[in-house]
């Protein structure tokens, strides 16, 4: 234990610190010197003789504690900046000269243009079912991926949930301001034009975004796009008729019990085809006719669990950073 | 197909749709499923590996009904199923030992979140390990990545939430630059599939074709993978991230979820790019400097610490530093002593945040001079804490100690003037790991001078005693009888490419 000793400020070890920490870690100084009391002097009264040499040392330091604190810090800002700056643009510099380097766009003998792309293009419709082919890729070849992407989602509503989730202090003067202001303040004032209009757009919204998920593998669409139509029809609700009013069909349980079960239908029918697949058997899952609206085996329920998640990802993003729950 | 083969499968759908299920639990409730979850998962990695020992190869797993290059895949050997099982058995010992501070630590609200966080971690961690596609490997990433970020911001309070928002914006440059060369690498070669795009690579590097894009992407995902485990120059996150979290959440994201980076990092030197095209570019000269410098400041930054968090926390960098310098020697010997090291440091990480937790627990504040005693006060803990301090510093017996030898004979074995190095920078930084972890280990047993029983004892319950004694054991193990699970990574990792 090196720090105990009573001289440690001055040897060798604490100026080889001092040193190091130089170059350390900008916020934890940055906090530091937030959080530093400058008022005090520990320093002892000093004997009468010396109080000229003391003062001027004092000027001295006083002096170059203001530089530190003033131009210093400004110095070391602008160093900062400019060096950032710097990097940034050398890597955009290398970058556009390695990406010009890159195949030519479109060009027919591009490494991209293989065997892959190519039995998606031509076999897509046969093999999987779905008229649109994006559908198929995405939720039959590489389905694996998009399991994972649905899942990101509800990471990231979960890390949303913990960041905002406020907890509540009952009791609190405070709280019931807040409360009072989520009630009155935060709440859409009710604006006779946007209700009309919501009610008028609700149904069609509703409508289209079910017809976009449902037709996923029969036409551009499917349930990422279909579900942002679904919650954003959701959102223009909160904003016309208030959050109390959207709570009656959107809160936590029914965000809880929709986005479980659609995200664990998701998984098992994935996990049952992934299995069987692996093992060659067959699935009870088959493509069908292309062009009905059951065909395309899993699909169409991938679909329909991917717009749930989605929308009520969008809508309970929107809610909680509003009020900080749903 | 056998069906333990569908164990890989298991091990990231279970952790995945239970996670989906967790948040709708109650408090109690959501503790007791995740700790199930996480001990199935355990148990089937478990049956798993004397499996694939006895099948003597590895095997890919086709994700679907269609093959290879158009649907997804997975791909098992002895080398992923214990680097599965590890993480797994990890995890689980640090569940149970955070599991009482989980109570105290987070709103009531929060605990079933965070359970689904944890459970999201474990499957994220499976899919890196198991994985044959690279952008399945990015998805996982990004799942790993968000729910570590929940696990940081899931105690209240400013500091907190400010390390999680850096730790979050790191991470985020980290990815984009991995997918910026993902992107790129299926410009150049048409495939996501780890062993086609190594085929094309190999093409490309002979014919001299695309020399520069294809330095770039090694260049990026080295870089992306690098932020994101805490790679020296970009590591400025690691001391706020790692000591602001729940004690549980520090142990997964310092032992296991950099350790899921690495060994993607092992995976696309050996299976993406090759390990003679990944030195062709010359990327790991870089890596091996980066490294040998992490190895050395690290153990500096941690010297300076006077919390007893961010000292355990800093001594990471100089840790993910060796592992780094072995995959940067790109040589069979280095491969495996990294792969090895993966495996000790994150027994002893996690150990040592539990532990540490524990030790300032019974004392006034966390900082390294108020510790004073409290190894007295709790005596496993402080024991525990001993064992993992000695094992970083590099004791016989222990598991770091055999990491060591591991890195010092895969140094000689080169014969170069990286010989001379390797060895001097090892030696330096036991010796700057011996000056901060025997400082803190003195510190935690001598009595302070007022009386030591007023600051109470330690009452974290039998889970948490459990999982510390398994940790030493895991420790000394690892350290008394490496010998059979070395041959296993060796022989695994020839399987491996």
């Amino acid at each position: 234990m090196a720090k105990i000793r009573p001289d440690f400020e001055s040897s060798l070890y604490a100026r080889f610190l001092k040193w190091v920490r130089d170059g350390s870690d900008r916020l934890d100084e940055d906090m530091a010197g937030m959080q530093a009391d400058r008022s005090m002097d520990p320093s002892p009264a000093p004997p009468e003789q010396d109080m000229e040499r003391v003062m001027a040392e004092r000027k001295v330091y006083d002096r170059a504690q203001e530089w530190g604190s003033h131009q210093g810090f400004r110095l070391r800002n602008r160093t900062y900046s400019f060096l950032s700056l710097f990097l940034c643009l050398s890597i955009i510099a290398v970058l556009l000269y390695a990406t010009s380097q890159l195949p030519a766009f479109g060009r027919a003998g591009n490494p991209a243009h293989n065997e892959v792309s190519e039995r998606y293009l031509e076999k897509g419709m046969e093999e999987t079912g779905a008229v649109n082919l994006v559908s198929g890729m995405i939720l039959d070849y590489r389905a694996f991926d998009t399991l994972g992407e649905s899942n990101v989602l509800l990471t990231a509503v979960l890390s949303v949930i913990m960041l905002l989730h406020m907890q509540r202090r009952e009791g609190d003067p405070r709280q019931e301001m807040e409360d009072l202001a989520d009630q009155t303040l935060y709440e859409p004032r009710h604006d006779p034009i946007l209700q009309t209009v919501t009610r008028v757009l609700m149904p069609m919204l509703l409508l289209f975004g079910i017809y976009v998920v449902l037709n996923g593998h029969l036409s551009p669409g499917g349930g990422f796009s279909g579900g942002a139509v679904l919650g954003a029809a959701l959102i223009l609700h909160t904003n016309a008729f208030g959050s109390s009013s959207t709570r009656r069909f959107m809160n936590m349980r029914i965000f809880q019990a929709v986005t479980g079960t659609a995200l664990c239908f998701y998984g098992l029918a994935k996990a049952y085809s992934f299995f069987v697949g692996a093992n060659h058997l067959p699935s009870i899952f088959t493509p069908g006719t292309p062009g009905r609206l059951f065909s395309a085996g899993l699909i169409p329920y991938l679909n329909i669990a991917v717009g749930l998640v989605v929308a009520c990802t969008i809508s309970a993003l929107y809610t909680l950073f509003r009020k900080g729950d749903l | 197909m056998d069906l333990w083969q569908s164990i890989p499968l298991l091990l990231v759908i279970l952790p995945l749709v239970s996670a989906c299920l967790c948040p709708a639990l109650p408090r109690r409730g959501a503790q007791v499923f995740c700790g199930g979850i996480l001990a199935l998962s355990c148990l089937a990695a478990t049956i798993f590996m004397p499996a694939i020992t006895s099948l003597g190869a590895s095997y890919t797993y086709s994700m679907g009904h269609f093959p290879a290059p158009w649907g997804n895949e997975l791909r098992a050997g002895p080398l992923e199923s214990r680097m599965s099982w590890f993480f797994m058995l990890v995890l689980l010992l640090t569940f149970l030992g955070g599991l009482r501070c989980l109570n105290h630590d987070i709103p009531e609200k929060k605990t079933s979140v965070f359970c689904a966080t944890l459970l999201l971690i474990a499957s994220g961690l499976n899919a890196q390990v198991y994985t044959n596609d690279l952008f399945t490997a990015y998805v996982f990433l990004e799942i790993t990545t968000l729910a570590a970020v929940s696990q940081i911001a899931s105690r209240p309070g400013g500091r907190p939430l400010l390390s999680s928002a850096r730790y979050m914006i790191m991470n985020m440059v980290g990815s984009s630059l991995f997918l910026l060369g993902v992107i790129l690498l299926y410009d150049l070669t048409g495939h996501l599939l780890m062993s086609p795009i190594q085929q094309s690579v190999s093409a490309l590097v002979e014919s001299g074709q695309y020399h520069t894009p294809l330095t770039l992407v090694v260049a990026l995902i080295t870089v992306g993978l690098g932020i994101k485990s805490a790679l020296f120059p970009f590591h400025a996150w690691v001391s706020d991230s790692y000591s602001q979290g729940t004690p549980m959440g520090s142990a997964i994201m310092a032992a296991l979820v950099s350790k899921g980076y690495l060994f993607l990092m092992l995976k696309v030197i050996y299976r993406v790019i090759g390990r003679e095209n990944f030195a062709a570019t010359g990327v790991d000269t870089v890596l091996f400097i980066f490294a040998l410098l992490g190895m050395v400041l690290g153990s500096i930054l941690a010297i300076r610490q006077t919390d007893l968090r961010r000292m355990v926390a800093y001594s990471s960098v100089a840790q993910i530093g060796y592992i780094y310098m072995g995959l940067s020697l790109n040589t069979d010997a280095g491969m495996m002593a990294a792969v090895f090291h993966m495996i000790a440091h994150a027994v002893c990480k996690s150990m040592l945040f539990l532990t540490c937790d524990g030790l300032i627990a019974v004392s006034p504040s966390s900082r390294l001079r108020d510790l004073e005693g409290s190894g007295f006060r709790a005596p496993l803990t402080g024991a525990a804490f001993t064992v993992g301090a000695l094992s970083m510093v590099g004791f016989p017996f222990l598991g770091g100690f055999s990491s060591k030898v591991n890195f010092a004979l895969s140094a000689v074995d080169l014969q170069d003037p990286r010989t001379f190095l390797v060895l001097a920078v090892l030696v330096i930084s036991t010796w700057l790991h011996t000056l901060y972890f025997l400082r803190a280990v003195i510190t935690i047993y001598r009595r302070s001078p007022e009386d030591t029983v007023s600051k109470g004892h330690l009452h974290r319950g039998f889970c948490y005693s459990l999982s510390l004694v398994m940790l030493i054991l895991l420790n000394v193990t690892l350290g008394v009888m490496s010998q059979p699970l070395i041959n296993v990574l060796r022989s695994g990792l020839t399987l491996f490419g």
